[in-house]
């Protein structure tokens, strides 16, 4: 418990031992700390950055992707259009063509009838005459003469 | 059975002074005239130690990925740096160095507490007797702090350390008149004076004999617990409970101890930045 001459060596010893980390130590080590607590910093501050870039790039490529839809739905709206057009002009091309056909056709029809018509009227004019001839012939037999014509009317 | 007894008392007395006693060097007349060998041997390989790690792993610091070691050091190095920073509001190159070399180094002489009190004692023992010495003779204490030379010497360089703080802070005009006007300014100045010195003596003192109380009671209690199978032979019942018992006391005593070396090196560290940080400031 007395002190003695120890003390003063211990004394310089630690002094010594604090000059050396003070010389050779601490500023280095600190040095070090304090440059990584730099670079983990700017790492951050990066990483903010490259984060906003990121949440920037994604607004504009949505913004892109509607506009992009919007056209899109525009291109279909006026194909839709077009085809309907497209098959509205085909249908009234459709019934005019149609039209123009039944007109054709019954034109033709009653060309036809009038033609059956007209070879009818002839038929029966000649039948009329070859009536008339057997009447004429056998004009005295009533009862001849109203088979003749019944005749000619089942013919008719 | 009285002869007995007290001889097992004499052999008990016998064995705590040997441990108690400095393996001294007189190198003149006088009780002051001794250097305790064994504390400097001690301050010598836990101070190289403490040197070897930080000075090399600050020389190799990176500030890239930091390897294991160099992680633990920063740790300390960051807590000691914030706890400077806290309290210590001037410019010094210093006081951050010196913190950490009184954490470390105080920290690390403490520790000689953990190994086993007998240890090392024991293994000189058996080397001094082996070179043809005298058994009796065999001192041997390992652990730095638990003599006062040592936490009086760190003491009183912290002492010096804190007046160089103030004169550099204040200059010396500054710091020498400050002795006479403050506290009560300037008409009490014998008041002043008196309490000044009272307050610069007694810091030293304090802060030394609390780090030697804390570390010379925690190396006697070691004893003490080694005392408790002092001398006991195998054939006796009680030296089984008693070694049941010097087992549990002695595991509960180095759990507490461990607490008490780091606190009492923190102690040390943050009363010399206070210290510092008094001196450098303006009253």
């Amino acid at each position: 418990m007395i002190p003695n001459i120890t003390l003063v060596i211990q004394g310089f010893a630690f002094f010594a031992v604090v000059l050396l980390v003070m010389k050779f130590g601490w500023p280095h080590i600190i040095a070090a700390i304090e440059e990584r607590q730099n670079k983990i910093a700017e790492g951050l501050s990066q990483a903010e950055k490259a984060r906003k870039e990121l949440a920037d790039a994604d607004a504009r490529v949505a913004d892109e992707i509607r506009k992009a839809r919007a056209e899109a739905a525009q291109i279909v709206d006026k194909a839709h259009q077009q085809a309907t057009q497209i098959v509205d002009k085909a249908r009234q091309d459709a019934i005019v063509e149609a039209t123009k056909q039944k007109a054709i056709a019954a034109a033709d029809i009653e060309a036809q009838a009038h033609k059956a018509r007209e070879e009818l009227r002839g038929k029966v004019a000649a039948l009329a005459v070859a009536g008339a001839e057997k009447i004429l012939k056998r004009e005295i037999d009533a009862n001849a003469h109203k088979s003749l014509i019944d005749q000619l009317v089942t013919e008719i | 059975m009285a002869t007995e007894e007290a001889a097992e008392s004499v052999n008990m007395t016998g064995y705590i002074q040997h441990h108690l006693h400095h393996l001294q060097w007189s190198i003149g007349d006088g009780v002051f005239m001794k250097i305790n060998i064994d504390t400097l041997f001690f301050t010598l390989v836990t101070g190289l130690l403490f040197l070897f790690l930080f000075l090399r792993v600050s020389r190799k610091a990176t500030a890239g990925v930091p390897g294991k070691l160099q992680c633990a050091i920063e740790m300390v190095v960051l807590f000691v740096d914030q706890m400077v920073k806290e309290t210590f509001h001037g410019k010094s190159k210093i006081i951050a160095p010196l913190s950490i070399t009184i954490f470390c180094l105080v920290f690390m002489m403490n520790f000689m507490d953990m190994i086993p009190v007998d240890f090392l004692p024991w293994l000189w023992k058996t080397g001094y007797v082996a070179t043809g010495h005298d058994a009796e003779h065999a001192f041997l204490r390992v652990v730095p702090t638990a003599d006062f030379n040592t936490t009086l010497g760190m003491a009183l360089t912290v002492f010096l350390l804190i007046q160089y703080v103030g004169i550099k802070h204040k200059g010396l005009g500054g710091f020498f008149g400050e002795w006479f006007t403050a506290p009560f300014g300037k008409y009490a100045f014998p008041a002043n004076l008196l309490l000044r010195i009272i307050e610069e003596c007694v810091r030293p003192v304090s802060l030394s004999l609390r780090l030697f109380g804390n570390m010379y009671a925690g190396e006697l209690i070691f004893i003490l617990i080694a005392v408790m199978t002092l001398g006991a032979g195998l054939a006796h019942f009680s030296t089984y409970l008693l070694g049941a018992g010097q087992f549990i006391a002695g595991f509960a005593w180095t759990a507490f101890h461990i607490l008490i070396i780091t606190l009492q090196a923190f102690i040390f560290m943050t009363l010399t930045i206070v210290y510092l940080s008094m001196a450098a400031e303006h009253h």
